[in-house]
């Protein structure tokens, strides 16, 4: 329900400017944000979403511009002062310490807090919230065992008792199952129908035409546009987000041999983890030349292991690995690499590129073998170079080869993976949360990408929890759930919530067999 | 950028040389500075005091040969921990392992002392390297499977490395005269000497394996493969660099290139096996590396500049009267500055 254009918005910014080293993260914006409302803020990667909510939270502090509350203007120093004006945010990464319970998390956030803790007290206050918007968790679980849905409902609570008005979500989906964003929405309904005022970041735009009431759509740090949720069409917020128009994905119908020697074989592969990881069980597993096989499943089940596993980082401590019929069992990493493996990682800071070296020398790091002259003794940087522009080309990804990795956003540092990993023709990709951090026009890129070299006859194995991106891409589809495969589809053959349901481990009626 | 600042100790051998320059001159000048006032708080003239060193050190032919002498370890060490810093090793068993590769050149000088020098040094040479890289490959190996942290097992092996030499000593090597030391070596064994200064060949070997040492991190594959190892280890392990063979391979290198500055020092400088010769050899070096930030020109500046600090401070003794320790002031004082420069210099150049 849209409010009255003459109605004081809860919070409006005026002007609001804020400048990094390189960058102008935004330029003069306006926004208002209403009570009872659910505003959307949508745009691409580097947009200045998350930068303007963070200003606003407190956590940076705008160069230029106003915050008004109510019409009054207002200073926000530090997230103590977001907390004093009634300002709550859910960041990404949710922020909860595992160790402690549900309880404890919340009460370290009651601005009422007593010298002694009355847990009693406290469960009932929680309790109480948790009805009231359904938002059910046991106070006195443990947050190590919780999901992240779960998580995430703590989150959510901790801000309502900690007296926030205005509820500033960013990505709230990305890491959530169908079913539990359709409960999420439903949540944040019942907190509009209160008069919470609510700023969802995203850039999925169908989340955005399902829950929000008004849309604003940045580009390059600036309002490209606010819509009324009743004006607002895809194709509309497409043409606000990017200035061109997108192209959709082209997928050829694959030539597939299913006799052909699988790219890669799992028999019975089982891996032993110590501490927080999940331990593989008796994975079987082929992927055929010029097929992807999509892996769903919530993460924590075992996706980075079976990763690993392929890639040759976890050891097998049961069963074998072949890779074009060749037994590759537990070979380093360097050897699955010469045979042809590419691995795109789901965090490319942490797991596959070198910070302080420049984009150029990261390019380098798989294929060291391949650019070393004269025995080792120098690197051929202009072959580097040309090899990388053919595939940046390719991929209309764009390329900067003096860059420090470090300074790049997420989203370019994925792109910079995901540019090297397809150079020198695959012949089995690992890609787990392609595109993860990517814009809309990038991860389309790289979907393409992968669906060329499908096409080429690598194979493709293809870790997500984007459901969508693996029905339109996987030729077969397996559900990991607790280190097992508990299911596998031909994408046709099954819907999104038989998937889901099997992700998050309850039982369904039937399992279709593809 | 402040980029630079930042990553401190790893400073990226690109850096430009007049910021360092700038950088190292100030803090010795504040090094100086504090450690006047140090002179003049115990009545001494602290003008007369730097005077003297100066004379000692840099203003003669035979004082700057001194120091140049003295330089020879401590590049040799620092080179130590340079190397492995660079894979994020951090190799506190510099002195252990020139201990060790002093004892391994002793055992070939002494029993092969009819050979000739063409024969006896390069034997001696590789055996100190041997035997530095063997002391290193215990705690290399064990990081390597994820055992015992280098640092710990470098540092606690510090102090077997001498009791070990001095069981050598004691039991098999000492001359009839003296318990706590070898015989002599022949003039075989000993490192050739420039002109008639004592600096020796070691001088030349430090410098060419600090060029190399260069060398090998800017252009080489290798280099570029342990930059990965060191700038994300996980990264460069998913991107197929071999990391175990890299932090047992280096770790030996660092370990071997200690090891001849041990046997630089007892071929070179002592001719002689003496019990506890090394008094700290390699935790200089590692106090080098570290105010140098494992920068190749940085570590012999540095190395320069300590060596003129500490042979000067012999000669402190003897014209002002002051204890020897207190020169050990000084290269803290000197310490102290540079692990504060880099919040000091992050500020300026923001």
């Amino acid at each position: 329900m849209p409010n009255p254009q003459n109605q004081t918005p809860m919070i409006a910014l005026r002007g609001v400017t804020k400048r990094f080293p390189m960058t102008l993260a935004n330029d003069h914006i306006d926004l208002d944000i209403f009570g009872s409302e659910i505003h959307a803020l949508l745009g691409e990667n580097g947009a200045g979403k998350s930068t303007l909510m963070k200003i606003l939270f407190g956590f940076y502090r705008a160069d230029a511009g106003e915050i008004q509350l109510n019409g009054k203007s207002i200073t926000i120093r530090s997230p103590r002062d977001a907390h004093e004006y009634r300002i709550g945010m859910v960041f990404q990464d949710l922020n909860l310490i595992p160790a402690f319970s549900v309880a404890e998390n919340i009460a370290l956030f009651l601005p009422d807090l007593k010298a002694v803790l009355k847990p009693q007290e406290i469960d009932e206050r929680i309790n109480e919230v948790s009805k009231q918007y359904g938002l059910e968790v046991n106070p006195r679980a443990l947050v190590s065992q919780l999901s992240i849905g779960e998580q995430q409902k703590v989150e959510i609570l901790k801000l309502l008792l900690s007296n926030a008005r205005l509820l500033i979500l960013d990505e709230p989906t990305r890491v959530l199952a169908p079913h539990e964003v359709e409960a999420l929405f439903g949540v944040l309904d019942n907190l509009r129908k209160d008069g919470y005022a609510i700023v969802l970041i995203t850039h999925k735009l169908k989340e955005v035409l399902e829950c929000a009431d008004r849309i604003t759509v940045l580009r390059g740090g600036r309002v490209a546009g606010s819509l009324l949720r009743a004006e607002a069409t895809e194709e509309k917020l497409v043409a606000l987000m990017f200035e061109k128009e997108l192209s959709g994905l082209k997928i050829a119908e694959p030539k597939r041999d299913e006799m052909s020697t699988p790219v890669l074989e799992l028999r019975g592969v089982e891996t032993y983890v110590e501490g927080a990881g999940m331990s593989l069980k008796g994975i079987n597993l082929q992927i055929r030349p010029g097929e992807i096989v999509g892996v769903a499943g919530v993460s924590g089940n075992g996706q980075k292991e079976l990763c690993d596993v392929v890639l040759g980082m976890e050891l097998c401590v049961r069963g074998e690995k072949y890779l074009f019929g060749k037994n590759l069992t537990n070979r380093p990493v360097g050897a699955m690499r010469k045979n042809g493996v590419s691995f795109i990682p789901e965090n490319p800071l942490a797991m596959a590129s070198v910070p302080f070296m420049t984009v150029l020398e990261n390019m380098a790091l798989t294929q060291t073998w391949r650019y070393a002259r004269n025995g080792g003794f120098a690197m051929d940087w202009g072959v580097v170079k040309a090899d990388i522009q053919q595939t940046a080309k390719r991929l209309e990804f764009p390329v900067n080869f003096y860059t420090i990795a470090k300074s790049l956003s997420g989203g370019n540092l994925q792109r910079m993976v995901i540019l090297r990993e397809m150079t020198h023709d695959p012949r089995l990709i690992v890609a787990s949360y392609l595109t993860r951090g990517l814009d809309v026009q990038s991860a389309l890129a790289a979907r393409q990408a992968l669906i060329q070299a499908r096409e080429g006859g690598a194979g493709v194995l293809l870790v997500s929890e984007d459901l969508e991106e693996l029905f339109t891409l996987s030729d077969r589809l397996l559900v990991l759930y607790g280190g097992r495969i508990v299911g596998e589809f031909k994408p046709p053959e099954t819907d999104i919530y038989q998937v889901g349901h099997l992700m998050t481990g309850s039982k369904v009626e039937h399992v279709a067999n593809g | 950028m402040s980029q630079t600042a930042k990553t401190f100790p790893r400073v990226s051998l690109s850096n430009p040389l007049v910021n360092n320059l700038i950088r190292y001159l100030l803090m010795i000048l504040l090094a100086l500075l504090l450690f006047g006032i140090i002179l003049l708080v115990t009545g001494k003239d602290p003008i007369q005091s730097y005077r003297d060193i100066f004379s000692a050190t840099l203003g003669s032919t035979y004082g700057f040969s001194e120091v140049l002498l003295a330089m020879i370890p401590m590049l040799l060490t620092a080179l130590a921990v340079a190397l492995p810093a660079r894979v994020g090793l951090i190799n506190v068993g510099g002195e252990g392992q020139v201990y060790i590769g002093a004892a391994f050149a002793t055992w070939g000088a002494l029993a092969f002392q009819n050979k000739p020098a063409w024969i006896l040094l390069p034997l001696m040479t590789l055996l100190g390297m041997i035997g530095g890289a063997l002391w290193a490959f215990v705690p290399g190996y064990l990081k390597s499977i994820g055992l015992v942290n280098e640092t710990i097992a470098t540092l606690l092996m510090n102090s077997i490395a001498p009791k070990i030499v001095g069981f050598l000593i004691f039991g098999f090597w000492h001359s009839p005269m003296d318990t706590v030391k070898t015989d002599n070596f022949v003039s075989a064994a000993r490192l050739p000497t420039f002109f008639d200064t004592r600096v020796h060949l070691g001088f030349v070997f430090a410098l060419v394996l600090l060029a190399l040492f260069w060398f090998i991190m800017k252009y080489t594959r290798w280099g570029l493969e342990m930059r990965a190892i060191g700038g994300n280890a996980q990264a460069a392990r998913r991107n197929g660099i071999p990391l175990k063979g890299y932090l047992v391979t280096v770790m030996c290198i660092g370990g071997a290139i200690a090891g001849l500055a041990g046997m630089a020092q007892v071929s070179g400088f002592y001719g002689v096996l003496l019990l506890n010769f090394s008094m700290g050899l390699g935790f200089m070096g590692f106090l080098i590396c570290w105010l140098a930030g494992g920068d190749p020109i940085g570590i012999f500046l540095m190395s320069f500049v300590v060596a003129v600090i500490t042979t000067g401070g012999n000669l402190l003794q003897l014209t002002q009267g002051l204890p020897y320790a207190v020169i050990n002031i000084l290269l803290a004082l000197a310490l102290f500055v540079v692990l504060a420069s880099p919040r000091f210099f992050e500020g300026k150049k923001a």
